[in-house]
């Protein structure tokens, strides 16, 4: 570390103003922060005690996401060995799965770095921190056969449309990675669902799969046949076909403990998106249960009525509900802002969440298209919990 | 208004005062007949023709339309110029007829249309309104054509229905490549030519607002 802060300094005068490359300002920038922290010390006034800064909230979040992708990992290869016949044990499952998820999570770093270090050039602001989470979280809500150009393009188009435009981090009004995944599922159909994107090589016509292997998840089951042969704890635990880091909701929850903890997100939103997800579904149950589900014939009439017949518990934990509500739905950016807000904002993308899921299967992930209505009514809610407070005080000012 | 030369009436609306990009007018159908190149230029075409010829006889009974009815009048001469549109594209390319649809009868309703008339034919001479008309609707037809381009090249990997991409590359045939569904979504449109208004702003000075 010594070594690396010797040669820093060294080549520092060169991006100064005036030096060689004083157009790389930047960038120069952004590496001696993303190694140091910065030693700036403000002369006089108040002095910061405690630097919770942006990069410090974002290492926060990248620990709390290391679980889910471990445990991705290993998911990914166990499911491709099964999908095999083989059972080659778990240090082999786990270096497959890295080998599969870690090319993409590298292009999906180094194409959206590409375009902030570019911005960041063109208008002379310094590079921030905020696409490393973006740039872990894309790798994690997309199936592990997607592929690399794909992701490359999906990610260029969040961070440019989603975020350059608005001008850059902390001024976007979308989540950038749920905006990359929405491109994905539109552009590329194809590569984004069915049964047999969840598991890697299951695309390719030449691996042999073995008899009765099924690639479905349980959320597509369940629409087809209204049961899954996953067990409850299976679902639970994460033992399940799906995107990298959703599956398993107990090492989501772990993430969720540690962003709670250290107050990066906020537990008001988690906790209101999930009552509003289950009064959702005890709604749902009860107009299912009215159903014959015998006298149907068209495919998405008898889903929807296998979703509405679904306990409505049973949601929590099925598809990437639990990763978006915990890692998505708070992004501190697109969320709600008044404290009021929060508790209207998770409720609304909980509810949302069922209702794309039950209403119209052919979006059985409603989680990515709840929380982006979220977020285009986050501003919304804010405007509104605002008014109401101003017309309250306004009140008590005049009473008084 | 300050008496503008001959030729500005027709390259302004092109760049500095293009219709969608600077006015944005015509949005809606730019955004629902440019999933393909070709109708695109007819839409085009048909844009110019109409504004053109409306804007030229509007100018020519512009001392006596009486102010009150002056948008009835309008209408009346766009619609019989929008139903002669129809009419020839209906006998000579019946195909695109039916692919724009709904589209070339709402030229009517275009704002592009209205706009000129109201804005520049009621207040000058026919040769002017005329060319007035043939440069916004070149404005519009523009814009159309670039989106379009984009559109179809990388939504179907086609220009005028040819396949441009060989076959070999695509997934389906042991490539890797797969078309970009998003971009026939009108979404995607919308996108582009916010993309479009974005760089057009950058590159000129004029319309940058301080």
């Amino acid at each position: 570390m010594k070594a690396l802060r010797k040669y820093l300094d060294k080549i520092k005068p060169n991006f100064q103003e005036g030096g060689k490359f004083s157009k790389l300002k930047s960038t120069f920038g952004a590496f001696e922060s993303f190694f140091f922290v910065p030693d700036k010390v403000t002369t006089k006034g108040a002095h910061i005690r405690d630097n919770m800064d942006m990069k410090r909230n974002m290492t926060a979040v990248i620990i709390a996401l290391l679980p889910a992708l471990f445990f991705g990992m290993w998911n990914t290869g166990s499911f491709h060995y099964q999908s095999l016949g083989e059972n080659p044990g778990f240090w082999s499952e786990f270096f497959y799965g890295l080998g599969q998820v870690f090319p993409i999570i590298v292009v999906s770093y180094v194409s959206g770095l590409f375009l902030e270090f570019l911005f960041a050039q063109i208008r002379k602001e310094e590079v921030n921190e905020g696409f490393l989470v973006t740039g872990l979280l894309i790798p994690m809500i997309v199936p592990v056969d997607v592929p690399l150009w794909m992701v490359a393009v999906a990610t260029m188009f969040a961070v440019l449309i989603g975020k350059e435009v608005f001008g850059g981090t902390g001024m976007n009004i979308v989540n950038p990675a749920l905006l990359a995944r929405a491109f994905l599922f539109f552009a590329y159909p194809s590569k984004m669902s069915g049964d047999k994107v969840w598991i890697a090589g299951m695309g390719d016509p030449e691996t042999k799969i073995v008899d009765g292997f099924s690639g479905a998840t349980p959320l597509a089951d369940l629409a087809n046949t209204g049961s899954t042969h996953y067990s409850i704890a299976d679902q639970f635990f994460g033992f399940i076909p799906g995107a990298i880091g959703e599956t398993s909701t107990l090492c989501i929850l772990i993430g969720a403990v540690i962003l709670i903890w250290t107050g990066v997100a906020s537990w008001k939103i988690m906790i209101s998106g999930v009552a509003g997800l289950l009064l959702t579904g005890l709604l749902i149950n009860a107009v299912g249960s009215s159903y014959d589900i015998s006298s149907l014939k068209d495919a998405s009439e008898i889903a929807r009525v296998n979703y509405l017949n679904t306990p409505f518990w049973q949601h929590l934990i099925l598809g990437g509900f639990a990763f978006g509500i915990v890692f998505m739905a708070t992004d501190p950016v697109t969320a709600a802002q008044t404290e009021t807000g929060k508790w209207i904002y998770g409720f609304l993308i909980g509810a949302m969440v069922l209702l794309v899921r039950v209403i119209n299967p052919a979006f059985p992930e409603g989680v990515m298209l709840a929380i982006l209505f979220g977020n285009i009514c986050a501003p919304l809610i804010d405007h509104i919990i605002i008014r109401q407070n101003i017309k309250r005080r306004l009140k008590r000012a005049k009473t008084n | 208004m300050a008496q503008t030369k001959k030729s500005e009436l027709l390259t302004n609306p092109i760049n500095l005062n293009n219709p969608i990009t600077v006015q944005v007018l015509g949005i809606c159908s730019a955004l629902a007949v440019t999933v393909k190149l070709e109708p695109a230029i007819v839409m085009a075409i048909s844009v110019t023709v109409v504004t053109a010829l409306a804007n030229l006889i509007i100018s020519l009974i512009r001392n006596t339309i009486p102010s009150r009815i002056r948008i009835i009048v309008q209408l009346v001469v766009v619609s019989f110029l929008v139903i002669l549109v129809d009419q020839v594209l209906k006998a000579f390319m019946y195909d695109l007829d039916k692919a724009l649809s709904v589209y070339v009868g709402l030229i009517i309703t275009n704002c592009i249309v209205m706009g000129r008339l109201e804005a520049f034919a009621l207040g000058n001479k026919p040769f002017p309104a005329l060319l007035d008309g043939i440069g916004s609707g070149a404005g519009y037809g523009v814009i159309l054509i670039v989106v379009a381009f984009i559109r179809e090249f990388f939504g179907s990997g086609t220009l005028f229905d040819h396949q441009i991409l060989p076959d070999s590359i695509y997934i389906e045939n042991g490539g890797f490549y797969s078309n970009c569904g998003f971009m026939l979504n009108p979404p995607m449109a919308l996108i582009l030519i916010g993309i479009v208004i974005w760089i057009q702003r950058a590159k000129v000075k004029e319309l940058q607002e301080k």
